[in-house]
């Protein structure tokens, strides 16, 4: 590990000789990078990244969390298949997700067929073996579709076993993530592209940030190192005046990504506007079956259809500023108050990849700097 | 969500498309219908009990080496800064 621990104690000098010279460059007093994806967040958070660079770099959560954009009425209608003794399969991450009328926690308390599974093979095991009619809840961004779309593909899933289709692109998401930045007066600087989406669709995908908004972009892995190594990269790119797109994390993502992957999934699925909880109808961000694989669509089987509520978050949750990163979860009034890691009431404090719940176990980034300069430390 | 396990894989079944792979020690049954080339011996990243892509050492040894050049060369840099402060 030491050879490791000597990338992050280099990348945080680095960090100070460059980060001035992007700041002239640009003729900024804060250089913001966003990353988009939960995963990202968390070893950000659990590692106090934040806390070993400057505060002229700030480090923003994106919109990295399909669980906290998964619309509520999904989760209605997965509560009222459960109660109706249809067989949910769900993953842990979403097991305590609000809906407007509990979650599906409450739903199996209640009685309701719930089953947590870790991955969709155990969903076919378990539809086999019982013969019970099934839906999978299908939460989740490009790296976990092509888990479902395969062994649909390929004819291994029985037909008592349906998918629930609430599958989301990451692109669109960041896209109005950008666009709310800017609209803000505050846009972005560079982008942490999110490592194992990008193992799917290929580094390649995220050229279209450099060359359409000039951001620097860097496809980043999930070790302290790497991230720390990614900041490096779009600090020296900000100070040469470059915006380009690199690979970090060229030992798992390809530039092409996962063609065998993404072309099953683009074969089961295709692409549709969808809604993000709190957000709104993001255009092409959403994935349905295809006609030849209805007999595996729950929407159409069982009638389900995705659409806003007047209760996707609780009055005052900011769980949708904070997937766009335009707001922090110690800008809620609810975080760690009543909205806490065993009680969630907004979907960011739900999944391990919420901003809102990764803040609450590891620390609030940032908080402790606040609090030893106000008690003189710093 | 998108959280992925680097595991060795230990056993391949085609027929069925899964492997048996080491995860830290614990055996697992993943799905390696998305990674058809992986062999035993091979280390994968496992996502939601499928293995999406295979890890590449050889790549990782490499970027090692050009990461390490640039931050030298950019603590030299900020050798010289610290000194003249």
């Amino acid at each position: 590990m030491s050879k490791y621990n000597d990338l992050i104690e280099k990348s945080v000098r680095a960090i100070k000789v460059l980060l001035p010279k992007a700041l002239e460059r640009k003729g900024k007093d804060v250089i913001k990078i966003m990353h988009v994806c939960g995963t990202h967040e968390h070893t950000v958070t659990h590692n106090g990244l934040r806390s070993l660079v400057p505060p002229e770099l700030e480090i923003i959560a994106g919109p990295g969390c399909p669980v906290c954009i998964t619309p509520a009425s999904a989760v209605d209608q997965v509560i009222d298949l459960a109660l109706q003794g249809v067989r949910v399969y769900a993953y842990g991450d979403v097991y305590k997700l609000p809906g407007t009328k509990g979650s599906l926690a409450t739903a199996k308390a209640r009685g309701g067929d719930v089953k947590v599974v870790y991955g969709f093979l155990d969903a076919i095991k378990d539809a086999k073996e019982s013969g019970k009619e099934g839906v999978f809840f299908g939460v989740g961004f490009e790296t976990t579709v092509p888990t479902v779309a395969s062994p649909i593909y390929l004819g291994k899933v029985p037909k008592n076993l349906k998918v629930f289709s609430v599958y989301r692109l990451t692109a669109p998401g960041l896209d109005k993530a950008l666009e709310a930045h800017k609209a803000l007066g505050v846009p972005l600087d560079g982008i942490i592209a999110p490592g194992h989406v990008s193992s799917i669709i290929g580094a390649n995908a995220w050229r279209y940030l450099p060359e359409k908004y000039g951001l620097p972009t860097v496809v980043a892995g999930f070790e302290a190192y790497d991230y720390m190594l990614a900041l490096v990269d779009l600090l020296q790119q900000m100070a040469e005046g470059k915006a380009e797109l690199h690979n970090e994390y060229s030992r798992v993502v390809k530039p092409e990504g996962n063609t065998v992957a993404w072309k099953r999934v683009m074969e089961v699925f295709e692409v549709e506007d969808a809604y993000w909880r709190g957000i709104g109808v993001l255009p092409n961000s959403g994935l349905r079956f295809r006609e030849a694989y209805k007999d595996w669509d729950a929407a159409r089987e069982y009638g389900l259809k995705v659409e806003p509520t007047n209760k996707e978050l609780p009055p005052g949750c900011k769980c949708a500023e904070i997937n766009l990163g335009i707001a922090k979860p110690t800008d809620c009034p609810y975080f760690k108050k009543r909205c806490t890691p065993t009680t969630p009431i907004g979907p960011c404090m739900v999944s391990d990849e919420g901003t809102c719940a990764i803040w609450a176990k590891f620390g609030g980034g940032g908080l402790v700097m606040e609090l030893a300069k106000e008690a003189g430390i710093l | 969500m998108c959280l992925g396990i680097p595991a060795r894989v230990v056993e391949v079944d085609q027929e069925n498309g899964t492997a048996i792979v080491d995860v830290f020690g614990n055996k697992a049954e993943v799905d390696i219908s998305l990674v058809p080339d992986a062999q035993p011996g091979d280390y994968v990243m496992v996502h939601a009990g499928a293995a999406i892509a295979k890890v590449d050492e050889q790549t990782w040894k490499e970027s090692y080496e050009l990461w390490k050049q640039m931050l030298d060369m950019l603590d030299k840099e900020y050798e010289q800064a610290y000194q003249q402060a």
